[in-house]
């Protein structure tokens, strides 16, 4: 049986109904802010520890990837990140378990062209477009200066 | 007292830009891998403009943790790089300032890669 591309999408849309927005973004909400609020504690007890503000973030942020990673690997993530969507995506974590993931799934495919490559498949493009807006953001920034702003 | 004050804001930003991202994700053909890419320029272009500072002083990790911190963390060493280093800065600063977390995803990534087998899904 011929099915066109409009049909087919319109029973997709009939048998699929969409997961509930409010309740999507309920957990996005509360797994993410979570996150969030936990970090600042270990920011403080880090800050109490000695360490300064800004060395502080980043052991957070190291922490926050390598816990990702664990987690990856356990299986746990990818459970907590269906029900978190995007509570686990847009925090740092989702970017290490972008890099994590697929490095793992990949693995198969063989340690160079398979975890290697595939490591950023997702972290590239991240790369590639906050680097690149940074540059432009450094050469307008040069340029203003020069031109004594 | 001041800390728990410190963690709520947190948890009250941070949630919301994640809020904001899962509508983005519902709602709009963007996958999440793409409303990664989105949230880090928005960083860097709010960071730039000077709008996201004030966000970071309010809410500390609630703005820093979320990938939008990563893009403001960027546009903040670019600018650094730039005034330590002149032009040399705007090919310097970006890869600089996105280093510590892409080796420490990088690292991870071999190391669970060369202990770990994936999970059957």
């Amino acid at each position: 049986m011929a099915i066109s591309k409009e049909d087919y999408a319109a029973l997709a849309r009939r048998y699929a109904p969409p997961s509930p927005l409010w309740k999507d973004c309920a957990a996005a909400f509360l797994c993410g802010g979570t996150i969030c609020a936990l970090s600042q504690l270990a920011l403080a007890l880090l800050q109490q520890a000695g360490a300064d503000e800004e060395t502080g973030r980043l052991l957070v942020m190291i922490g926050l990837i390598a816990g990702t990673a664990v987690c990856t690997a356990l299986g746990v993530f990818d459970k907590l990140a269906k029900h978190a969507g995007a509570g686990t995506a847009v925090p740092i974590t989702g970017f290490a378990n972008a890099v994590v993931s697929p490095a793992l799934e990949s693995k198969s495919e063989g340690f160079v062209l398979g975890t290697a490559a595939q490591m950023f498949s997702i972290a590239g493009p991240v790369i590639v477009f906050g680097c690149g807006s940074a540059a432009v953001w450094g050469l307008v920034y040069f340029l203003w200066k020069k031109a004594g702003g | 007292m001041t800390l728990l004050l410190a963690m709520v804001k947190a948890f009250l930003v941070g949630g919301a830009i994640c809020l904001i991202g899962q509508i983005l994700i519902d709602r709009t053909a963007l996958t999440p891998g793409k409303v990664l890419v989105l949230f880090v320029v928005c960083g860097v272009v709010l960071g730039a403009l000077g709008l996201y500072e004030p966000l970071v002083r309010f809410a500390g990790e609630g703005a820093t943790v979320p990938i939008t911190g990563f893009g403001w963390a960027l546009a903040k060493g670019t600018r650094e790089a730039v005034d330590e280093q002149g032009w040399r800065g705007i090919l310097q600063g970006p890869l600089a300032s996105a280093s510590v977390g892409v080796m420490a995803a990088v690292l991870s990534a071999l190391l669970v890669s060369a202990v770990a087998r994936p999970k059957e899904k």
